[in-house]
């Protein structure tokens, strides 16, 4: 009975332990390990589609449809990315700023509405699709959501709502780390809101380099903000923008949508598509180019540091770096209009090319500082946090410059929309690059959030970590094949025509669904049924910050009383 | 060194890419084995400026290496000013091609324009070989100007090679470009037909 005692139980994890702070950052991150293996599932169904019509495919007639293909294309990459990446990270930052700054966390409560905002957006967006089959895809090229010909008007606004709730739920865990990282108390006490905002910006390791390099003494020797709390504070400054500008183009399609059931639509050639698609992906890159790669930099650093026990190696330029990442970020969007003629060549030349391949440098520039940090702290014990973050490196260092080829004038005319870019660029980055980074962020503050809590077996994490690695490069490096090879992504094939390279994306694939169940499963026998419901349940312990001795007043100090 | 067409730069692409996927994996396996290893010696070391140095020239020196070997680049940005061989106008409306002609037959070495105006959504305007490779691809988005004409979205295209290709939108307009069961419905087949050409490429 010993098996049924761990699966209902866990090794040793006591939920009514655990403080307010401490499930605030569970409950998101057990939400988003749910909508990772919706997503895997909806990726392993497309795949299963293009795989074509071939003996043992085992996926049911419907599924090759054009209606539903496409429903499960424009909720796979919601799901993946909001309901599941974004709630991985709120997660974590929720508990590392406070941990980090030695302060408690602003809100706990507005930290509970922000996850239940982004679950519930989610599984409406999902809803949407799933019954009226609104498939306008995350793209949302004007002005095919408002197309009702094609798309139930109902549909379009549950969708559009999903969307719009994910949104607040992101401004609403925006405010909670500017309001914690802002708060004026235990050792932020005495700093002024113009020091936190230099530390925030990175503009101290600028000055101390500038300082540096004309002989003078440093800027500030300590400075207001730790490094990953500088990236976190910089990478939601992206995420600000872009909560704004999906907000925005929601509204829109809204309006139109709310017109059209009411009867009066609205002249949709009204809004340019040109002009439109600049703003959204503008708004939309910031996702991708500003957030990841500066949320990601940030963990390397934290990780790195946590992992050797020391300082991160030229910290200075790391900050600075943070700081140039801001602008550049904000002006690379036209490298997803290469392939439109009406985008002016200008553009297309210097914020498409010239500016997009800066991410080269700075993505470089943190893949350099972690491996230095890592190599000065000789001999590591190869532990699963330290095995993670290495597998996180490979995925950048393979989807960046995957991405650096594909913003060129010349190769984007063969590579645009194709699977070379979803396959050896996004889902690398995503899959190898940005969760394995994150799952080494989960190994490392596992202890921490959990109490203590004995990992049920240490096989089972080695068998998904393998498993994850060698099926999110294999998968991706086919899908990138069969892009060269001329498929395009946002394509329904139902012949197999891109076989054999569909059929080995599908065995990696596989390979990383089980990966995902093998996590799961060790992660339930490790908490327990109880435990796992137990997160959900309040709190006893209302604390809202991690490890952090009581202050003491002057008066009350016995060394100062004598 | 100069790419003719697209299949030629796509197969030497594979191979370098595939190079460096390797090299890098490969890098961080060695390092990650050396990291727990105490008397690791570095076998060589790499000076911070010159790997950033490095970063730049790959950045930058990889539009360069395409700007003189990819043809359709220099054509692309100075496309106003060249006078093709021969232009094809034609529109798209509900998923469907408007005036289009049933084949194009091409010189070898011709210069040909295409300009595609789309009157309701986003679509892509592509040409494929008869093994599913692509020779090019633009985007066409909806849109008219103030005296209510039109956008068009326009490319020029030089064709040194033989062969017969099939054309389709390569940009996602619901699912009405595609039958119940799946059937591409924009898609053309054999819609240019390019003839002249030496077998290994060029005009004969
Ligand atoms: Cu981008």
């Amino acid at each position: 009975m010993s098996y049924i005692n761990t699966l209902i139980n866990g090794t040793n994890f006591d939920h009514k332990g655990l403080n307010a702070l401490q499930k605030v950052t569970l409950r998101p991150v057990v939400m988003a390990f749910l909508f990772y293996g919706l997503v895997a599932l909806e990726g392993m169904i497309m795949r299963m589609v293009e795989v074509g019509h071939v003996p043992l495919n085992p996926l049911p007639e419907q599924f090759f449809h054009p209606e539903h293909f496409f429903s499960i294309m424009t909720v796979h990459p919601i799901v993946g990315i909001f309901g599941s990446t974004y709630q991985l990270v709120f997660g974590a930052f929720t508990f590392l700023v406070p941990y980090l700054t030695k302060k408690p966390l602003y809100s706990v409560k507005l930290a509970n509405w922000t996850w239940i905002l982004i679950t519930l957006g989610t599984a409406l967006a999902w809803i949407a699709a799933f019954v009226w089959q609104y498939a306008p895809l995350y793209t949302l090229y004007w002005p095919l959501p408002a197309d009702t010909h094609q798309f139930n008007v109902i549909g379009g606004i549950v969708f559009i709502l999903g969307v719009a709730l994910i949104m607040v739920g992101t401004l609403g865990f925006i405010y909670n780390i500017y309001a914690t990282i802002f708060a004026r108390v235990g050792i932020h006490k005495n700093k002024t809101t113009k020091e936190l905002l230099i530390s925030g910006f990175g503009i101290d390791g600028f000055l101390n380099l500038i300082n540096k390099l004309r002989g003078k003494q440093p800027y500030t020797k300590e400075p207001a903000l730790a490094l990953p709390v500088v990236a976190i504070f910089r990478g939601t400054v992206d995420t600000f923008l872009d909560a704004l500008v999906i907000l925005g183009a929601g509204i829109l399609i809204l309006v139109y949508l709310v017109f059209d059931a009411s009867g009066h639509a609205l002249d949709v050639t009204a809004i340019d598509a040109l002009l439109y698609k600049n703003f959204f992906w503008w708004g939309l890159d910031l996702v991708a180019d500003g957030l990841v790669l500066i949320y990601v930099a940030g963990s390397w650093y934290l990780l790195a540091t946590l992992i050797t026990g020391q300082k991160l190696f030229m910290e200075n330029v790391a900050r600075a770096a943070l700081m140039l990442e801001l602008l550049v970020s904000w002006m690379v969007w036209s490298h997803h209009l290469l392939g439109d003629q009406g985008q002016p060549e200008m553009m297309k030349l210097i914020s498409g090319e010239m500016v997009t391949a800066f991410e080269l440098l700075t993505q470089g520039l943190a893949l350099f500082i972690t491996l230095v940090t890592l190599w000065k702290a000789r001999p590591l014990k190869m532990t699963m946090e330290l095995k993670y973050l290495l597998g996180g490196l490979v995925g950048f260092g393979l989807a960046v410059p995957a991405a650096i080829i594909q913003a060129d004038m010349g190769m984007n005319r063969v590579l645009h929309n194709t699977q070379w870019i979803i396959g050896a660029h996004v889902h690398i980055a995503l899959i190898v690059g940005l969760y394995m980074t994150l799952y080494s962020a989960l190994y490392v503050l596992w202890p921490l959030v959990t109490n203590n809590t004995k990992l049920y077996s240490h096989k089972l994490a080695n068998t998904h970590f393998w498993l994850h690695l060698i099926g999110g490069i294999g998968m991706g490096a086919f899908m990138g094949m069969a892009g060269l090879d001329g498929m395009l992504r946002r394509h329904l094939y139902v012949d197999g025509q891109f076989n054999p390279d569909m059929i080995f994306a599908a065995i990696f694939g596989t390979m990383l669904l089980v990966a995902w169940a093998v996590f799961l499963y060790n992660i339930i026998m490790s908490v327990g049924i109880k435990g796992l419901i137990g997160i959900f349940l309040p709190a006893k312990d209302a604390t809202a910050s991690y490890g952090i001795e009581e202050e003491l007043e002057p008066a009350d100090d016995p060394a100062f009383a004598q | 060194m100069t790419f003719t067409n697209s299949a030629e730069l796509l197969s030497f692409h594979w191979v370098a890419y595939s190079i460096y996927a390797a090299m890098i994996i490969s890098v961080v396996a060695w390092f990650g084995y050396n990291l727990t290893k105490k008397d690791a010696k570095s076998v060589f070391r790499i000076p911070f400026y010159w790997y950033m140095a490095f970063l730049v020239a790959g950045g930058v020196g990889h539009h360069i290496f395409t700007y003189n070997t990819i043809p359709w680049v220099s054509q692309d940005i100075d496309r106003h000013n060249i006078k093709p061989d021969a232009k094809y106008e034609f529109e798209i409306k509900n998923h469907k091609w408007l005036g289009l002609p049933k084949q194009i037959v091409i010189q070898c070495g011709q210069t040909v324009e295409f300009d595609v105006h789309s009157r309701d959504l986003v679509y892509g305007f592509g040409l494929f070989r008869q093994d599913g490779s692509m020779v090019m691809q633009m985007q066409v988005n909806p849109g008219t100007d103030v005296n209510g004409i039109l956008d068009s979205n326009d490319i020029l295209w030089t064709f040194n090679h033989n062969g017969v290709f099939d054309l389709t939108s390569t940009e996602y307009s619901g699912p009405r470009q595609y039958s119940e069961d799946g059937k591409d419905l924009m898609l053309v087949k054999d819609f240019v037909k390019v003839v002249g050409c030496k077998d290994n490429g060029g005009i004969q």
